[in-house]
């Protein structure tokens, strides 16, 4: 009897996984699909970008025959279409590199920026949110309710400026930029402090209410009055019963997060001058560099469908009873 | 002194919490601390040798090469001037100067040039020879590539030009040109070793030039890092190395600088420059006459196929309010001429105003009351909203309604070549003669204001056959007179260039407008 519902319930969960794998493959074939049609309705082409203000129509021509870009689009996206499936990108229009480089240059920084933000993130988010759960309507949650509300309300940028202005150029603790440091930024951790502050800004904050309204309903739920009843200790009913509860929103909004840190932070490695895949996508896009915006495009893609994939699975094992949809 | 007490001090360090040793950090950065003001150290002008020299740039991300034949950037032609050499570049006032090549003398017919190189070395040791740049100019002129100097090359006909010798080129224009010199100072016409650049990853592993600065590390979007060459002909640099990085923000530009992180920031606002300038923390530098900014009126087209209304137009823009408005006053005004300041200038021609009453007036006569007209622009220049939005208002006092019409900031060269009636546009720095060739014969590739002459190509083609220098110039004053009176180019000012520098760094040339020879020209530059 017990085994048999164990195993019925694993067929279902593996099911799930699956189904979502295969949902997760079609979203990415189309926003590869969509990042093409766009940036072929995008005005001009690479050409007419390299080209700039010498627009010599005689030299456009040239540019776009030398690229390729006279043929037509269908037998551009199955050219690059069939490179893919062979685990190849294809190469940049502007440099001739093999997109794979650029893609896996950008990617160092990025990660490095994503992995500390959550590092600090998660307890960070999680412990301020259960501070204020615990004391519910008092000073304590007050204080971090409205911190984080207005903290939320800064754009990046506004609060890029205002750090480096503060921290770097008045009182000169910390590197205003990232410039010429390249890709080894591990060799220079003063210069990771500010761009990670403003990546952590708002995240934490949205994390924080989130896992404070979690709390407090578990809180307030019947089976946490139950396990009062029977007299188990408080730290246990916060932790061991109201926690996973209030865990499987924050997961799917942590998953959410980082796949927003993983995508290139465009605002924060412009402000900090980080080459990461932010930086490299809006170069591309500016150059008309479809090969690299398509390969970035797969990787975000990729990126997007594993993380939800992962946040969908843990939020069903924390509380299966809220019928998560697939 | 700070420095006993903390010897770990420094300046980023997280000791330095009190405004009162941050300060001692920075002083003992700029004067190695020894007491002196160093503002009042008198040995400013003697160049002082070592050191690297951190230059910011806005650059073209990781797309970017060391080809110096696909240089396009401002910071790929920097990169580009301090490896290679080009046969001759241009003064501040945009006329040629000899480079590479030590002198050039011309037949009578001015269709034959021959040129003698100088001694110089590729950074491998060897020379360079008449071989290496017919090699340079035919890969420019390759027809199956896009190299941006290819039409600055076409008066030349490489298949008859040839080398005379180790150091002697004849080369054969296909008609008689008497600015060729400026053809050898083109935009991108750099000279590279022979067999240079048959693979197309030559130049970033190790490229190989003859200019002041050798190789020693690049990553495209991030940073490039150059050595002195001390068997440099024109003498070796004084810095021992310098590193072009990239920060495409102007706002991190200003933060590397203010924060010590680079010694030389290229582009920067008017804004900034205003913020920064006398209160000696940075220098800034201003490049007068690096910019023209015009509005661009198709000839060929009502409304202004009618030089009357072209005139009204003329008479309609406020300058000095352009200037002010839309470079932020980092600029002076234009008399709807090319090159102010430049050879050959026509700078005689009284100053034009606002006339109102006249531009109201001629529109009458012309039949273009109530005139409305498409103004394009786009975000792709410093300013080009702003002036549109001015012009919007001075337009509308003379009765005209100007739409603005918003473009897209990656296609705007090209779409406002043909299409439309009216636009922002802006040139750097280039000679008037090559302004006149590229722009304003009936064949030119990129004739925005579709300036379509017979007659007027008839005085470019004798301009060029004319030997006499004096002649020359009296022919290009015509050829300005008439753009003056009934040209397409509502030139209104020139905006200035603006660097900032740390106060260590000596030798910057300020009377270089950006493209010319002593602009981002970093082998006369010194740190103190």
């Amino acid at each position: 009897m017990r085994t048999t519902i164990r195993r019925s319930a694993s067929r279902g969960a593996s099911a799930f996984v699956v189904r979502r794998l295969l949902l997760g493959v079609a979203q990415t074939v189309a926003v590869v699909l969509l990042v093409f049609a766009l940036t072929e309705a995008l005005p001009g082409d690479a050409a007419v970008a390299l080209a700039g203000d010498q627009p010599d129509p005689a030299r456009i021509a040239a540019i776009r025959e030398a690229m390729h870009l006279d043929r037509p689009v269908h037998e551009r996206l199955a050219d690059w279409a069939t490179g893919l499936l062979h685990g190849d990108f294809g190469t940049s229009l502007t440099s001739g590199r093999p997109v794979a480089r650029y893609i896996a240059d950008g990617f160092g920084p990025t990660l490095l920026l994503a992995a500390l933000t959550v590092a600090l993130l998660v307890p960070l988010g999680f412990g301020l949110g259960v501070l204020a759960a615990r004391h519910e309507g008092g000073p304590v949650d007050r204080l971090v309710s409205s911190l984080t509300l207005a903290v939320y309300a800064v754009p990046e940028f506004a609060l890029g400026v205002l750090l480096v202005t503060v921290f770097a150029l008045k009182l000169g603790w910390l590197p205003p930029t990232a410039v010429g440091y390249g890709t080894d930024l591990l060799a220079h951790p003063a210069a990771l402090v500010l761009p990670v502050l403003v990546l952590l800004s708002r995240p934490v904050c949205s994390l924080v209410r989130l896992v404070r309204a979690g709390m407090i309903d578990a809180l307030a739920s019947p089976y946490v009055a139950h396990a009062r009843r029977y007299g188990v200790s408080g730290a246990r009913v916060r932790y061991a019963h109201a926690l996973p509860n209030a865990l499987a929103p924050a997961a799917q909004q942590l998953a959410r997060t980082i796949d927003w840190l993983l995508c290139g932070v465009i605002v924060v490695e412009a402000l900090f001058v980080i080459p990461g895949l932010g930086t490299v996508l809006l170069n591309a896009v500016a150059e008309r560099d479809v090969p690299v915006v398509q390969g970035l495009a797969v990787v975000f893609g990729v990126l997007t469908v594993v993380l939800n994939l992962g946040a969908d699975v843990v939020a069903r094992r924390l509380a299966p009873r809220a019928g998560v949809a697939a | 002194m700070h420095d006993e007490r903390f010897p770990g001090l420094r300046r980023r360090g997280f000791l330095a919490a009190t405004g009162a040793a941050t300060l001692g950090a920075l002083a003992l950065t700029a004067c190695g601390a020894d007491g002196t003001d160093p503002g009042a150290s008198g040995d400013d002008g003697t160049p002082k040798r070592g050191g690297r020299l951190r230059a910011a740039f806005a650059g073209g991300g990781a797309s970017e090469t060391l080809d110096p034949h696909l240089a396009n950037l401002f910071a790929d032609v920097a990169r580009a001037k301090a490896l290679y050499d080009k046969l001759a570049d241009y003064g501040a006032d945009l006329s040629a100067r000899p480079r590479l090549a030590a002198k050039w003398e011309p037949n009578k017919t001015l269709d034959r040039w021959q040129v003698t190189l100088r001694e110089a070395t590729f950074h491998d040791g060897s020379p360079v020879t008449a071989k290496d740049v017919l090699y340079s100019y035919r890969r420019i002129a390759d027809p199956e590539k896009a190299f941006r100097a290819k039409a600055s090359l076409e008066p030349i006909d490489l298949d008859a030009s040839r080398a005379t010798g180790e150091r002697g080129i004849e080369f054969v224009l296909k008609r008689p040109t008497a600015e060729f010199p400026n053809v050898l100072a083109a935009f991108g016409a750099y000279i590279v070793p022979e067999n240079a650049g048959r693979n197309a990853a030559d130049f970033d592993r190790k490229p190989i030039g003859s200019g002041p600065f050798r190789f020693v590390s690049f990553s495209p979007g991030r940073s490039a890092v150059f050595r002195r060459y001390d068997a440099y002909w024109e003498g070796a640099p004084h810095l021992d190395e310098v590193e072009f990085v990239v920060a495409n923000e102007e706002s991190a530009r200003v933060n590397a600088l203010l924060g010590g992180q680079v010694e030389y920031a290229h582009e920067l606002n008017p804004t900034t420059a205003r913020a920064h300038e006398g209160k000696g923390q940075i220098e800034i530098v201003r490049l007068r006459g690096s910019a023209m900014q015009a509005f661009c009126m198709k000839t060929d087209r009502p409304p202004f196929d009618d030089k009357r209304v072209r005139e009204a137009f003329f008479l309609i823009a406020d300058r000095q309010e352009l200037v002010d408005g839309a470079l932020s006053g980092a600029g002076v005004v234009g008399n709807d001429l090319f090159g102010k300041g430049y050879e050959y200038y026509a700078a005689d021609l009284p100053q034009r105003e606002q006339d109102l009453d006249r531009a109201r007036a001629l529109l009458k006569q012309a039949g273009a009351e109530k005139l409305k007209v498409t103004l394009d622009t786009s975000a792709v220049a410093a300013g080009f909203t702003e002036a549109a939005s001015i012009f919007k208002d001075q337009a509308a006092k003379a009765g005209v309604t100007v739409e603005v019409r918003m473009g897209s900031k990656d296609s705007y060269w090209s779409d406002i070549l043909d299409s439309g009636t009216l636009a922002c546009y802006r040139s750097g720095a280039m000679p008037i003669e090559a302004h006149i060739s590229q722009r304003l014969l009936t064949d030119s590739t990129t004739n925005a204001t579709k300036w379509q002459h017979k007659d007027f190509d008839a005085l470019y083609q004798q301009a060029q056959s004319t030997r006499d220098k004096a002649q020359r110039a009296a022919v290009y004053e015509r050829m300005q007179r008439r753009l003056y009176t009934e040209g397409g180019f509502l030139i209104w000012g020139f905006a200035d260039w603006i660097l900032g520098t740390a106060k260590t760094v000596k030798g910057v040339e300020t009377k270089a407008p950006a493209n010319t020879l002593d602009w981002a020209r970093f082998d006369k530059v010194w740190l103190t």
